[in-house]
């Protein structure tokens, strides 16, 4: 494609299915104390 | 829902349901920006000439892919936010400090109340607690917080040893964390703290000068270069386990890119710089977001510098995994405040998180009774991006999950208004993660 680059495919939908087990960090507890950004968190599924 | 974004001259488009990213042209974003005025392709060719055909089929393409304007999952807002069980807790081990930080949001340590150390017996009556309340959740969160956790180091000791005594009894794993001011670290404390702690949290504001005036001990002397020298004593021998030079930025340092370059210069790097909440006279004003959005803009080119030039860092905000991340069911529960994460306070009172305690309003039992107050912790489950004003239609909600509860409380007084300038500043942040996935070394 020529104007439009997809950097990033995804679908977060699927992991609707797959998630949920509710073992990954409480996202406050990591640094800041102060927001719940978890964008950045990683899934302890997939640390594995 | 498409959110489109102008970073440093350079244009991407998020899709928010689907968690896609696209670099795009100028092109792109002039027929993306009229589509989400409503436009239809009629219209759009209309208004912009034929020579958009181009950019409408690149789109239409990648609508069939679901990788723009894709649905939301069906019934997304009717997922049950089924009672979750407590994972985490925060021990208020020491409410008490050897600072007096003007703006600290625990009145340097006595959170309301008075000054305190925890006693081995609440502490352990803690874990027991978590344990009970953890169902068959295997990795339990432990973080050891203040006033200054490390004047009350004896029991922290203690209530590791006891936590690992009870993780092989009942099948569990402990992941304690620290969050200290590093003012008065012995050899011993940096070895027990990078032996035992999954992670430490320092707290350093930045520059020197910025540093020394919030960050004052008892008698008023300057304390940056002993905390950075007692930072150093932690942080080196760490190996490769977490930590982070966390600092609090305010209204009187907006140029707060200067203080986040300053730690990396210190030659730590993994940083995290986070605005004050609730100090009142210090509070970030709604006037003061420009400023802070441009120097968003400006530490993103400094990061990708610095990386560039092989001397990179860790910014707490700009590590988002565009790829893979949390799943959907964690993004839309939030932090977890009250409900799966609570504070305990040094007398053993249980609050919804760190940020609430000593708020009696907040009060939502004790360790040593063992029982929750359900009503508080079903309004925290009832807290989410689907009931929090203007969340659902947020282009950001998949990241921020609608934000801190507390910021929300102190602001308006309500758990389910998010605190507006906070949102703008999540949004930049957020903007500026993007940019930084999606342009990297083009932003320099
Ligand atoms: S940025 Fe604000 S409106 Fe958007 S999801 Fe977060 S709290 Fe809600
Ligand atoms: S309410 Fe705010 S401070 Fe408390 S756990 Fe949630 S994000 Fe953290």
């Amino acid at each position: 494609m020529k104007h439009i680059k997809t950097v990033t495919k995804n679908n977060l939908k699927d992991t609707l299915i797959s998630g949920g087990c509710g073992e990954c960090q409480t996202s406050c507890q990591s640094a800041c104390k102060t927001s719940c950004t978890l964008g950045n968190q990683k899934c302890e599924k997939k640390e594995k | 829902m498409v959110h489109l974004i102008e970073f440093c001259g350079k244009y991407a488009a998020l899709d928010v349901e689907s968690g896609s990213v696209h670099a795009i042209d100028r092109e792109a974003m002039r027929v993306l920006t009229f589509k989400n005025a409503g436009k239809t392709n009629k219209q759009i060719r209309n208004d912009l000439g034929e020579g958009v055909e181009e950019v409408l089929q690149e789109i239409e393409e990648l609508e069939q892919q679901g990788l723009l304007y894709s649905d939301p999952a069906e019934n997304l807002s009717e997922l049950k936010f089924n009672t979750p069980v407590i994972k985490a807790l925060c021990l208020l081990v020491a409410q008490d400090c050897n600072l007096r930080c003007s703006y600290c949001f625990a009145e340097t340590g006595e959170y309301h109340k008075n000054r305190a150390l925890m006693s081995f017996d609440i502490a352990k009556k803690s874990l027991d607690f978590l344990v009970k309340h953890s169902g068959n959740r295997k990795n339990l969160e432990v973080d050891f917080f203040g006033g200054e956790p490390l004047i009350n180091f004896d029991v922290v000791k203690k209530t590791v040893e006891y936590g690992r005594e009870l993780e092989k009894k009942h099948d569990k794993i402990f992941r304690f964390t620290l969050t200290t001011n590093a003012y008065q670290v012995t050899d011993e404390m940096a070895e027990f703290l990078n032996r035992e702690m999954k992670n430490v949290v320092i707290s350093i504001d930045g520059r020197k000068e910025v540093h020394d005036k919030m960050r004052r001990d008892a008698g008023n002397h300057d304390t940056y270069d002993r905390v950075v020298k007692n930072a150093h004593k932690i942080v080196d021998g760490r190996g490769d386990k977490e930590y982070y030079i966390r600092g609090t930025f305010t209204h009187e340092n907006l140029d707060f890119g200067g203080d986040v370059v300053a730690i990396a210069d210190e030659g730590f790097d993994q940083i995290s710089l986070e605005p004050v909440v609730t100090a009142k006279e210090y509070a970030i004003r709604e006037e003061d977001l420009p400023q802070l959005k441009h120097e968003y803009e400006m530490l993103a080119r400094h990061y990708v510098k610095r990386r560039k030039d092989g001397k990179g860092y860790n910014f707490f905000h700009f590590m988002i995994d565009l790829n893979s991340g949390p799943c959907l069911n964690k993004r839309l529960r939030g932090c977890g405040a009250g409900s799966e994460y609570l504070a305990v306070a040094a007398d053993g009172s249980l609050y919804p998180c760190h940020q609430f305690a000593g708020i009696d309003k907040f009060y939502m039992g004790s360790v040593e009774e063992g029982t929750v107050d359900a009503g508080i912790k079903q309004a925290f489950c009832d807290t989410h991006i689907f009931t929090k004003k203007g969340c659902e239609e947020c282009w950001a909600k998949y990241y921020c999950s609608g934000g801190c509860a507390a910021n929300a409380w102190f602001d308006s007084g309500d758990l389910k208004t998010p605190y507006r300038i906070g949102c703008e500043m999540e949004k930049k942040r957020l903007e500026a993660a993007i940019a930084i996935k999606t342009f990297s070394d083009e932003l320099v």
